[in-house]
């Protein structure tokens, strides 16, 4: 494991968040150390999302104040490799997969400019990272699930990124292609800060190193280990979690008197 | 109907499908890869409010088309990036209203019985030197645009988040591209009609995307399809005497239904 992690990669402090009038984050607060491998959870509409957009400079928060690498995200993020959801985007769109893979070497000092060799070395490197090389040349919806969300990752990768920030990088992916998924991050931890919002609570106790509980509000709980706390606040029914055990569906009760409607 | 190509009218004709097709065949996949279709649409009605607008003002229609649709046209891009989910509801209501304006102000000019169906289909049997003129200069302006900036508008198109975290300046992409929009539909609503606007900007795009591997094919192939549309169109045109714009869209709308027609019997086989 290395070593040479210092500081805070990133800093929510007092933020809250709303759609209109439907508040999705209330008073937050959040560091993210350089080096963590760190899951956010927490039912839909909880905010995961809007967390990961207001670190990235995506949305402005209502209130309080968010830095990324000690900066203002509009200023800081281009350091960070963004994964976004899948579902958002056009799975029909004519490109291949090398041509998004250069996406990742783009940036506001290069407009004008051709993509360099140093750019297609980069990119080409970031898809053999995570074993698409072979790919380049072929259409994204001629990939699986798992194949487009390693060529995802690979893109992220290619600007050479101090943190990884990932959006249910496993959703739509079989079982075999997540551990895939979630064995690549791992090592890639050995390089940098990985933040990934995610579903599936498979990834806990394996392989990240903290856990995010967002549901309005936030706990973070610096060791993975699941705490009755978490699922209060993560999951109001961690069918997931049990699933992966050979327990049966078991709906627990709500703790504290809190509204979560 | 050999005889008729020697005819300066029916030459200026081909000139014009062949410069809206490649304009249309570029701009058009930008369209229909940002899934852009219905705004298009709502900038080539809401035109119609900047004839009336022209008429009942007494200023030349050009004017009064540009300066209307560019409103229009920036109203809509600003509200639907500030709301995506709610900007078919925007898009909407300018659409109807652009169109409902320019009857109200026909209607309360004395003297004009303006043709409305020459502006939904055009008239591309009389386009002049200076509209073919226009039409060649925003083609030329529009490749060079597109050639400068193509993988920033490729990363803007594809996923407009992705691009703003690596620092591109994705409002003013996506602006621009809608000021593109807007123009080609005001330079293209006097010569082919702002009905066919909207069929030149989509159905060649459509069936290009699916076989393409890259933007720029998907933009040769529509250019090719828009182009043999077009003149197809104005053969038949000239051959049965009928409206150049309704000809040239069935001919497009047959050309649609047969690559559906065709994809499905290849899947069949595929399958089967």
């Amino acid at each position: 494991m290395s070593v040479r992690f210092q500081g805070e990669v990133a800093r929510l402090q007092h933020v809250s968040y709303a759609y209109n009038s439907h508040t999705v984050l209330e008073n937050v607060d959040l560091t993210i150390s350089a080096g963590d491998f760190a899951a956010v959870i927490g039912p839909n509409g909880g905010g995961k999302t809007t967390l990961l957009k207001l670190l990235l400079g995506l949305l402005k928060p209502r209130s309080g104040t968010v830095t990324l690498f000690g900066q203002a995200p509009a200023k800081a993020a281009h350091r960070v490799g963004y994964v976004p959801q899948d579902v958002h985007i056009n799975r029909f769109f004519p490109l291949t997969v090398l041509e998004l893979a250069l996406m990742g070497r783009l940036g506001p000092g290069r407009l004008l400019r051709r993509y360099s060799a140093k750019d297609l070395t980069a990119a080409e490197a970031a898809l053999d990272r995570m074993e698409m090389l072979a790919y380049r040349k072929a259409r994204l919806d001629e990939l699986s699930g798992g194949q487009r969300q390693r060529v995802f990752i690979a893109r992220a990768l290619a600007s050479e990124p101090e943190a990884l920030f990932l959006d249910e990088p496993a959703a739509g992916v079989d079982s075999v292609g997540q551990k895939d998924l979630y064995s690549h991050l791992k090592e890639l931890n050995d390089r940098m800060t990985i933040l990934v919002v995610t579903h599936d609570l498979l990834v806990l106790s394996t392989y990240v190193k903290s856990v995010v509980c967002v549901n309005r509000s936030l706990v973070h709980h610096p060791s993975p280990e699941v705490t009755e706390n978490m699922l209060r606040l993560g999951y109001q029914c961690p069918v997931e979690l049990l699933g992966h055990g050979h327990l049966p569906h078991r709906v627990l009760p709500l703790h504290g008197g809190k509204d979560r409607g | 109907m050999g005889e008729w190509l020697h005819l300066a009218f029916v030459q200026n004709a081909f000139a014009a499908a062949v410069l809206a097709g490649v304009l249309c065949g570029i701009v058009g996949t930008y369209v229909v890869a940002n899934r852009m279709g219905y705004m298009a649409g709502g900038i080539a009605h809401a035109a119609y409010g900047g004839v009336g607008l022209a008429f009942f003002m007494k200023i030349p229609p050009m004017v009064g088309i540009l300066g209307f649709t560019g409103v229009a046209a920036m109203v809509m891009g600003v509200l639907s990036l500030r709301e995506r989910h709610r900007a078919d509801t925007v898009i909407s209501v300018l659409w109807a209203f652009g169109m409902a304006l320019g009857v109200l102000l026909v209607d309360l000019t004395p003297g004009y019985g303006a043709d409305l169906m020459s502006y939904l289909f055009g008239s591309i049997l009389t386009v002049s030197r200076a509209s073919l003129a226009a039409m060649a200069a925003l083609t030329a302006s529009v490749l060079i645009f597109t050639a400068l900036f193509h993988k920033e508008l490729l990363a803007v198109s594809y996923d407009e988040h992705f691009a703003r975290v690596r620092g591109l300046p994705v409002t003013t992409f996506y602006l621009t591209l809608i000021a593109i929009i807007a123009l080609t539909v005001v330079v293209l609503v006097q010569v082919v009609g702002l009905i066919l606007v909207i069929a030149f900007l989509t159905i060649a795009p459509y069936i290009a995307e699916k076989s393409s591997r890259s933007l720029q094919s998907m933009m040769f192939r529509s250019v090719f399809y828009n182009i043999v549309f077009g003149a197809v169109g104005l053969g038949f045109s000239l051959a049965l005497n009928v409206t150049s714009g309704a000809a040239i869209i069935c001919v497009a709308a047959a050309g649609y239904f047969a690559s559906v027609a065709m994809s499905a019997v290849r899947q069949r086989m595929q399958n089967g």
